[in-house]
Formats: C-alpha cells, sequence, structure tokens
C-alpha cells in the first residue's frame, strides 16, 4: 500500500471532504462540544479513536462475513450495531481499566453512539470498497476534520459569547452562521487533490 | 394521586411536531441532513418524506411491541426497528427515486443516527398506544418536512432561481446558497427568525 495513497485520503477526509464544513456530519454534536475548548480537545480524542476501531471492525466484519454472504443489503443494521456495542463495551472496559481516563473521557462515548460520522465513514468505506488500510486512513483523516473542525469553532465560540449578538441570533443560530463562513473557507480546498 | 394522563389530542401532537419542538428549529436535533440535501427543493422535500415516513413507521411498531419490550434492552431494540425501516425507505427511494437516491443516498441512510427519531420512540410510542403515537409520528414529521421544505425553498430560489428544477428567476443567482456555506447561512438565519418569532408570540402572550 503506497504511503501517497494513505496521505491522500487522509487530506481528503480531513480538509476537501471535512465531514462537518462539506459533508454536514456531527453537526449535533459539534455545535453540543464546540462551546469550549476542554470540551473540544476531549472529544476530538476520544471520537478519533472510536472512529478508527469501529471503521476497522465494521471493515472486517463487512469484507469477510457480510459479502460471501452476500448480505450487504443489512449494513446499515450491522453497522450500527458493531457501533452501539464498540461504545457500551468501551465503556465498561474503560470504566475498570482507567477511571482517570473514563472521567475525563467517558461522557463523550455516549453522545458519539449516535453520531452520523460514526455510522458514515464505515458506510462510505463499505460503498467505496476501500482495502483495509485505505478504510483506516479514511477514518483518521475524518477524526483529524472532526478535531479540526471542533477546535476552530471552539476558539470563535469563546469569543462569540463575549460578542453583542441581537436575542433571536443568540447560541445557536450565530454559531451556524460562524459554521458558515469557516465552511466557505474550507471549500477553498476543493481540488487540492483528486483522489 | 395517580391520575391516568390522556392521551394527547391528536391535532394538538400534530402542532406540536409543527411548531413547537420543531426538530430542527427549536430542538435544533438531526441537523446533518438537513443542511446537506437542501440545496434544492426536491431533495428537500423527499428527504423530509423519508424521515416522516420513518418516524410513523418507527412509532407505530414501537407502540404495537411497547408491552414485549425488556426495559434493559430497549434501545437496542429500537435501534434494529428504526434501522430496519431505514432499510426499506432506503432501498424504496433506490427504487422509485434513483436520480435523487444518487444525490442524496448516504444520507437516507443516516436517518438510522437521528436523535429525533430514537427519543420520539423512546418518550412517546413506548408510553402510548398505536394512534396516538402515529399522530405524534405524524406531527413530529411533518415538523420535519416543514423545516426542510423552507430551507430548500430558499436555498434553491436564492442560489439557482429556480423551484423543483423549474427555472423562476432569470437574473443571476446567488451560487453561495447551494454551496455547503449557504446551507449553514440559511439555517442559521431562519433559527434566528423562528427565535425571533417564538420571542414575539410569547410576548404576546403575557
Amino acid at each position: 500500500m503506497e504511503f501517497s495513497r494513505v496521505f491522500e485520503l487522509i487530506i481528503a477526509a480531513s480538509l476537501i471532504n471535512n465531514f462537518v464544513f462539506t459533508r454536514f456530519l456531527g453537526l449535533c454534536i459539534f455545535f453540543g462540544v464546540s462551546r469550549k475548548m476542554e470540551t473540544a480537545v476531549g472529544m476530538s480524542i476520544t471520537f478519533t479513536g472510536v472512529m478508527m476501531i469501529s471503521a476497522a471492525l465494521s471493515w472486517l466484519i463487512f469484507t469477510f462475513v457480510m459479502v460471501p454472504l452476500d448480505i450487504t443489503f443489512l449494513k446499515i443494521i450491522v453497522f450500527i450495531g458493531v457501533v452501539a456495542g464498540f461504545v457500551q463495551a468501551s465503556d465498561t472496559i474503560m470504566r475498570k481499566i482507567s477511571p482517570g481516563l473514563y472521567y475525563k473521557l467517558g461522557i463523550y462515548l455516549a453522545l458519539i453512539s449516535t453520531n452520523c460520522i460514526i455510522l458514515a465513514v464505515p458506510l462510505i468505506n463499505a460503498g467505496e470498497r476501500y482495502s483495509f488500510i485505505e478504510s483506516l486512513a479514511f477514518a483518521l483523516g475524518s477524526g483529524l476534520g472532526f478535531a479540526l473542525a471542533l477546535v476552530i469553532m471552539a476558539s470563535i465560540r469563546e469569543k462569540l459569547e463575549l460578542a453583542d449578538v441581537p436575542e433571536p441570533f443568540k447560541g445557536l443560530p450565530i454559531a451556524f452562521i460562524a459554521t458558515g463562513l469557516i465552511a466557505l473557507a474550507f471549500a477553498g480546498f476543493s481540488g487540492l487533490i483528486t483522489i | 394521586m395517580m391520575v391516568q394522563a390522556e392521551a394527547p389530542k391528536y391535532l394538538d401532537l400534530i402542532k406540536n411536531g409543527i411548531f413547537r419542538e420543531n426538530t430542527i428549529f427549536r430542538l435544533a436535533l438531526s441537523l446533518c441532513p438537513s443542511i446537506a440535501v437542501t440545496n434544492n427543493l426536491r431533495n428537500g422535500v423527499l428527504m423530509g418524506a423519508a424521515v416522516l415516513f420513518v418516524q410513523v413507521m418507527v412509532n407505530i411498531t414501537i407502540s404495537l411491541m411497547k408491552d414485549f419490550i425488556h426495559p434493559r434492552i430497549r434501545l437496542p431494540i429500537f435501534m434494529l426497528v428504526i434501522s430496519g425501516w431505514v432499510t426499506v425507505t432506503d432501498m424504496t427511494m433506490a427504487a422509485f427515486t434513483p436520480e435523487a437516491y444518487k444525490q442524496m443516498g448516504l444520507y437516507i441512510q443516516l436517518i438510522v443516527a437521528f436523535a429525533s427519531i430514537l427519543a420520539r420512540a423512546e418518550m412517546f410510542a413506548s408510553k402510548n398506544t398505536v394512534m396516538p403515537s402515529m399522530f405524534d409520528g405524524i406531527g413530529m414529521g411533518l415538523g420535519f418536512l416543514f423545516a426542510l421544505t423552507i430551507i430548500s425553498f430558499f436555498r434553491e430560489l436564492l442560489g439557482k432561481g429556480s423551484l423543483w428544477g423549474l427555472q423562476i428567476i432569470n437574473a443571476k443567482p446567488l451560487l453561495i446558497m447551494i454551496l455547503p456555506a449557504g446551507g449553514f447561512f440559511a439555517v442559521g438565519i431562519l433559527m434566528g427568525f423562528f427565535n425571533w418569532l417564538g420571542m414575539k408570540y410569547e410576548k404576546k402572550s403575557h
């Protein structure tokens, strides 16, 4: 597997087709968690980790179980099951093994399970029939892109809290408009690399 | 004194879903597809219709099953029911509306992750009988359809000067509206507008 292919996929998933700014996924969590830098960073770490492992697990199940049995049409149900199961498992494991870590990152786990991105990445991997390494690269890129989005948004929102926003727009509406501006900037990345 | 709560009137349920607890504008849930597929009216309406269908069928199914579901495993069961109906919708759309499906297939599949459908199943369908649950589903679904229709109406009109593919305005369009950024702007502005409406309404009733 060429390194350049992996690199391409990471750049594509994180910048060109950034999951938040270009694909509009993970918005609920995005807006919920991006208020403070602290929560943004915590969520980014948890998310990237869960993303990569879920992508790996989903790929394994898809390739070795679903394709041979020709039940790929069940991928929605199966992938959701994989994610939910994995999140539940890591919740329990984290609690036992590292309570300190669980204390810091545990809350984000529950939020992740109904995250659009978590489901989208395995679905895209399956649809494009990426190889194992490609799927992992794509997952890593999506995690990095999400982290980037969260951190940018958090730094803006911390400032927005102090700005003089008109009453109807306070909170979410102005966050949406700010996100729109960032999305405009990210649109500049399109065409950077053609996959 | 424990009083059996009367199942809410059906019309109220529908009005609630459209206005007071409108999924997108008030609860700010399930936003992902709202921006993704609303760059033209046809896709927005189809997506809204898909969500309406899934919401209603899920509510009915869960309500019929509620006495057989063990409380501990109810969330996985809900997810299973939702994924089932989403798969049905996904396949139906792929067959009957292939063009739209090509553009938004991924987002249809993501309906499965909608917090709003899961929340409705948990909060309403699992505790009420079939008829109220069905109307609650219709209400929330209509609210979602309504929101998507408004968003895509503006985005297509301003961004391309057309509606459902029919050219209406012939001046140079505001291209940004059909780009992702425009989607964010549209939702943000509409949300602010609905907040403003809500505030005015509250002031009037005081």
